[in-house]
């Protein structure tokens, strides 16, 4: 019998023992939702079903759940570890039978709760919406007629159209400054970037910027900046070879 | 001349009786003996008797409609006689059962209520929050306040929903905590006895 494949069905879990420690141990599942007892109940079935007793499967099961009643335990009550630390033996059991009477009732009680449902089972009733939690009474200051339908009318006024005119970016076609450089090229030789963009949108500028790229990469220009931040300069290709910058010249 | 339809014919108390059932069949939740006395203008006395009268004339066997004292309160209900055709159209509040956690969670509320979560957990050994969670959202428990005032534990009471689906007339109608189960004693002498033989 291996302990770890014990099959579990518990209310918050269902799977394999192994796959229970697991989650535990990753903290994925809190210790605290799991009845341990079921888990004993469990394990003890399946060791009734056997002739012998699987001494060996007994010890490893003991620890492994002496240690996760030690981790529920802290994890129940992480506080209560230095009072039950000062309790005498004696003390202690006696706190351990008082609570195990309370729980017995308990359990008593919700048996009798369960008995009690099975007989009212036939008795059918009209539900109203929540009659549950009583209503806390509402208690308004005397109001005049007149500065609620002010506050009212206040409410009913349209509020101002808000503009929304700023968030529409416009983006020119690249197309468009590539037929507009190229234009000029034929015209010119050379030209200044800057200059040829002034006036525009900080977005047509980028987009300029673009077609200016897509010229370079086609071969059609050559580019030239003397330092970060300088003029920008374009030259037809077959200009550029016949009539360089200096780079320090610019 | 049209007779009025009388529901008990000859007795001084027709009238009342007549308006005491009215404001029940109108009520979605039952209405205490105070209700009823307030919105019929009426002295306890005579409404106490109008009830009596109308227990007797709405009661098992006698009538598809049963008058109840339920969760603090009086109020309709289908007779049992009715219970299969009623199960058919509707539902119980709590049609499908509890789990034993729940049960034992609400027993505790019941008990001991208004009581916290952490005071659950602690006696039942389970940490109570899955439980708490599903009586709450069926309506049979709810918030009361917190521990030791603002940022306590929140509290639990159970509602007057959760008379009404146990058939009990007001909490007090629970059976006494001390009839139930093995006393603090007996589970002692029991401790006792496993230590002496793991000693012996």
């Amino acid at each position: 019998m291996v302990v770890r494949e014990l099959e579990l069905d518990l209310d918050a879990f269902e799977g394999p023992f192994d796959l229970l420690l697991t989650l535990v141990l990753r903290e994925e599942l809190d210790l605290a939702e799991i009845d341990v007892a079921a888990i004993v109940v469990a394990f003890i079935e399946r060791l009734a079903e056997r002739k012998e007793l699987d001494l060996e499967a007994c010890g490893e099961f003991l620890v492994l759940v002496a240690a996760l009643l030690e981790l529920k335990a802290r994890a129940l009550f992480p506080d209560e570890e230095g009072e039950l630390a000062d309790l005498g033996p004696e003390e202690a059991a006696e706190e351990l039978a008082r609570r195990l009477a309370e729980y017995r009732r308990m359990k008593e009680a919700a048996a009798w709760l369960s008995e009690r449902l099975g007989e009212t089972r036939d008795r059918f009733f009209r539900l109203g919406p929540a009659p549950l939690a009583p209503q806390p009474d509402r208690k308004l200051a005397p109001q005049e007629a007149e500065s609620l339908a002010a506050a009212l009318r206040a409410l009913a006024v349209a509020p101002p159209q808000v503009s929304l005119s700023h968030m529409a970016l416009r983006f020119p076609p690249v197309t468009l400054f590539l037929e507009r450089f190229r234009a000029l090229l034929r015209k010119r030789r050379l030209f200044d970037f800057d200059s040829e963009v002034g006036g525009l949108s900080r977005v047509e500028v980028a987009v300029a910027f673009l077609a200016l790229l897509e010229l370079r990469k086609q071969g059609e220009i050559a580019i030239q900046q003397a330092a970060p931040f300088a003029p920008i300069r374009i030259a037809r290709a077959d200009v550029e070879r016949s009539l360089p910058w200096n780079v320090r010249s610019a | 001349m049209e007779r009025p339809l009388r529901l008990i014919a000859a007795n001084p108390l027709d009238a009342l009786a007549r308006v005491v059932e009215a404001l029940l069949v109108v009520a979605s939740a039952p209405l205490s003996a105070d209700e009823l006395c307030e919105a019929a203008d009426e002295s306890a006395e005579r409404v106490e008797t109008a009830l009596g009268l109308l227990a007797e004339r709405y009661r098992e066997g006698r009538s598809g409609i049963v008058l109840e004292q339920v969760a603090g309160g009086w109020a309709f209900r289908a007779s049992r006689d009715a219970a299969d055709a009623c199960a058919r159209l509707f539902e119980r509040p709590v049609q499908r059962g509890l789990s034993q956690a729940a049960l034992e969670t609400a027993a505790i509320v019941a008990y001991l209520g208004p009581v916290s979560r952490p005071e659950i957990a602690r006696i039942r050994g389970v940490a109570a929050d899955s439980a708490v969670a599903g009586l709450v959202e069926r309506g049979l428990i709810a918030e009361a306040g917190r521990d030791d005032g603002a940022g306590g534990a929140v509290r639990y009471r159970t509602t007057p929903l959760f008379e009404r689906v146990f058939g009990l007339e007001s909490l007090s109608a629970l059976p006494r905590l001390d009839d139930l189960g093995a006393d603090a004693e007996q589970i002692r002498e029991r401790l006792a006895g496993v230590a002496e033989q793991r000693t012996a």
